[in-house]
């Protein structure tokens, strides 16, 4: 059983700062929908008011349709996996898992059976006698889903349950988290501010920035089709060439920036029309490292300038090349490490070019800072 | 002990050491062998002492379970009355203190603002600087037959005749448990402070009620500190003397008049320190005994 949760306009002040402002969002029963933002931009603050440790100030929290205002935690038809877990570490793993059946009175031998269940299907079987501080960090995480699936809950709720977790086992739990969500078919809310992580596991994502929930979409509209700068930058790497409109030719638009000018693709507003530019509007391009190549070696690229190199720096699978055009705007590409790239040194001067479907133009706004 | 020296530079270190083997040997084993000798001993005048007369004697543990040799009693039912009024006295004042202390401690440690926390401590506090004498004193001016509480409850019209608080030892209670309020509330809060406020949480999210957290969750973090603030109590009440001295009803005694009396009044320092001795020894068995009921370790509790 599943649960579509709706937040109307839920606004959280604390004393005179909103910590969540405005948010309007529908996630659909059975969907895995994950709220991505810096830290303190008000993640776990919404993710309380769906939990219902926090009434909103304003607006509606509806799952199911229904008004859950007044309606506590333990009413609720959700389940929360705390940032830091909260097991509880004077009960047995099988205890922990089943604490909520003994809370509802089921007898020793129905909660441990149900408790083996739920270590089956998070692969622990067997484990049900230790104690939790004798298992890894991931184990402890598995423990924390099963304990939150024990009481059966429509909705899934999620506070960047991995952070702890060194970069393998992040990977691998982000996997098995969705295979979990798929087997046991609820809605799962799942929280974090590292992109990566709500891109590969999500059906839809919602960007947060300050309080303000600024795009909702699925993975590949967030990073492909920002809506905001905020977005742009936030989600994955991302050039930002600020300047003026010069021109625009149906969805085209030409942008002066420092001595070129560039075309691009007017973006998306977040009512899903092409933003509507005319000339002499400040506009930022954005135009994502992996889109600018060096030039000659795509046709396709209209849109061409040189910069100076400053670094080059190798991560692993890639290379990323950092420069800075002659109008002092910082540019960062990067290219397969197996590129040959003997040709380039720091202070050297390089043409470079990207095609005019990769680059977005939106209106100007605050970046995500680095 | 490198390790010691090391941390804390050699100055400090030894004068640590010196210090806290001064108050061991000199103030606390001394005393006590010299109580336990004492206790062995016959009540001799100090011209006889170190004289033939001079043998160990059990007298006076004999005299604590078999009264004097005059009497026709089978027992010292007076003085073993005595002995276990207060020793369950102090257990039923040990109780009523966790009950009343765990609340409040809770609440300081985990409900309210750190500004409200600091304002109840405060106020815990701050009457403390108050001696023991003066507060028993202030608590029998509330409650003595013309006091504070018959007059407002006089007034009032709840009862038409003054109740005799201290008669019926409710003075007593109050006063004790009074007393030693802080050695409960300090442990208790030391420990419910250390549990993650998000289990709190976590078990209410799993629909645990309040009561079931506590027992479930709360109160087996809190164990050590539940048992510490227990210990420090039940022997402090049952070593108490100025305070039932103060609001004991006239036929309620408390074992340590008795001790004080063996002492002072009656010059009798070997017979004082076998009931002493008595007393410790029940006290820490029964501690002990307590402890091992609850699955807690002298090493928990000390934390
Ligand atoms: N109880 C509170 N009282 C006052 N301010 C609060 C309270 N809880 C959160 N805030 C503020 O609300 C903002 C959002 O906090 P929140 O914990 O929701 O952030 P977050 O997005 O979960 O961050 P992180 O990724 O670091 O966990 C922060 O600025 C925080 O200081
Ligand atoms: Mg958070």
């Amino acid at each position: 059983m599943s649960a579509e949760v709706e937040l109307q306009n839920v606004s959280i002040a604390f004393g005179n700062f909103y910590a969540a402002k405005n948010v309007n969002v529908k996630i659909g029963a059975g969907e895995f929908f994950s709220f991505l933002g810096p830290s303190g931009c008000g993640k776990t603050t919404l993710l309380r008011a769906v939990s219902g440790f926090l009434e909103p100030s304003q607006g509606k929290v509806l799952i199911d349709g229904q008004d859950m205002a007044g309606i506590g935690p333990n009413k609720r038809p959700t389940s929360l996996i705390f940032q830091n877990l909260a097991l509880f570490p004077l009960m047995s793993v099988a205890d922990n898992i089943a604490f909520s059946l003994e809370v509802r009175g089921h007898d020793k031998v129905s909660r441990r059976k149900r408790a083996d269940e739920l270590l089956d299907l998070v692969a622990l079987n067997g484990q049900g006698d230790k104690k939790v501080h004798e298992l890894s960090g991931g184990q402890k995480q598995r423990v924390a889903i099963a304990r939150a699936l024990a009481v059966e809950p429509k909705v899934l709720l999620l506070d960047e349950p991995l952070s702890a977790l060194d970069l393998k086992l992040r990977q691998k739990m982000r996997t098995e988290l969705r295979a979990i969500q798929q087997r046991v078919g609820i809605t799962f809310i799942y929280i974090t501010h590292d992109q990566g992580e709500a891109l590969t596991m999500s059906d839809r994502v919602g960007v947060m920035n300050e309080g303000e929930l600024e795009q909702v979409g699925s993975c590949y509209d967030v990073y492909e089709a920002p809506c905001t700068p905020f977005v742009a930058t936030f989600v994955g790497e991302n050039n930002a060439f600020y300047g003026k409109v010069e021109k625009v030719e149906g969805g085209k638009v030409k942008v002066q920036t420092g001595g070129s000018s560039f075309i691009g693709q007017a973006g998306l507003g977040l009512d899903k029309k092409n933003y509507k530019f005319k000339a002499g509007d400040e506009v930022i391009m954005f135009v994502r490292p992996e889109a600018i190549s060096l030039k000659g070696s795509s046709k396709k690229a209209q849109n061409s300038f040189s910069a100076e190199i400053k670094t080059i720096e190798f991560e692993g699978n890639l290379k990323n090349i950092f420069l800075r055009s002659k109008e002092g705007v910082d540019i960062r590409f990067s290219v397969p490490s197996s590129t040959d790239t003997s040709g380039m040194a720091p202070s050297k001067n390089v043409s470079l070019s990207f095609s005019q479907d990769n680059a977005v133009v939106l209106p100007t706004g605050a970046l995500a800072l680095d | 002990m490198n390790s010691f020296y090391k941390k804390n530079g050699p100055v400090i270190a030894t004068f640590f050491l010196v210090a806290i083997i001064f108050w061991l040997v000199f103030l606390i084993v001394i005393p006590q062998l010299y109580m336990l000798d004492l206790s062995f001993r016959p009540n001799l005048p100090p011209l006889l002492r170190g004289g033939p007369d001079d043998v160990y004697t059990l007298t006076h543990y004999k005299h604590f379970l078999y009264g004097s040799e005059t009497s026709k009693d089978a027992y010292n039912y007076v003085d073993i009355g005595v002995f276990f009024d207060t020793i369950i006295t102090a257990v039923l004042v040990t109780i009523i203190n966790l009950c009343f202390c765990y609340p409040i401690a809770f609440y300081i440690a985990k409900l309210a603002t750190p500004n409200t926390a600091r304002l109840l401590v405060l106020a815990l506090v701050i009457p403390f600087w108050i001696n023991e004498l003066l507060r028993s004193f202030a608590i029998r001016i509330l409650f003595a037959g013309e006091g504070v509480i018959n007059n407002i409850l006089l007034e009032l019209g709840l009862i038409s005749t003054a109740v005799n608080f201290i008669a019926l030892d409710i003075a007593l209670y109050t006063g004790l448990t009074y007393a030693y309020i802080l050695l409960m509330i300090f442990p208790l809060y030391n420990a419910l402070e250390t549990l993650d406020t998000n289990q709190l949480e976590a078990a209410k999210d799993l629909g645990s009620s309040t009561v079931r957290t506590h027992w479930r969750i709360v109160i087996p973090h809190a164990k050590a500190g539940i048992a510490s603030g227990c210990t420090m109590v039940f022997m402090l009440t049952a070593g108490a003397l100025a305070t039932p001295v103060v609001l004991s009803s006239p036929n309620t005694y408390w074992f340590t008049q008795l001790i004080y009396q063996w002492f002072n009044m009656n010059d009798n320092w070997s017979r004082g320190s076998a009931y002493s001795i008595i007393l410790l020894v029940v006290s820490v068995t029964f501690v002990l005994l307590m402890m091992r009921l609850f699955k807690v370790t002298i090493g928990e509790v000390v934390r």
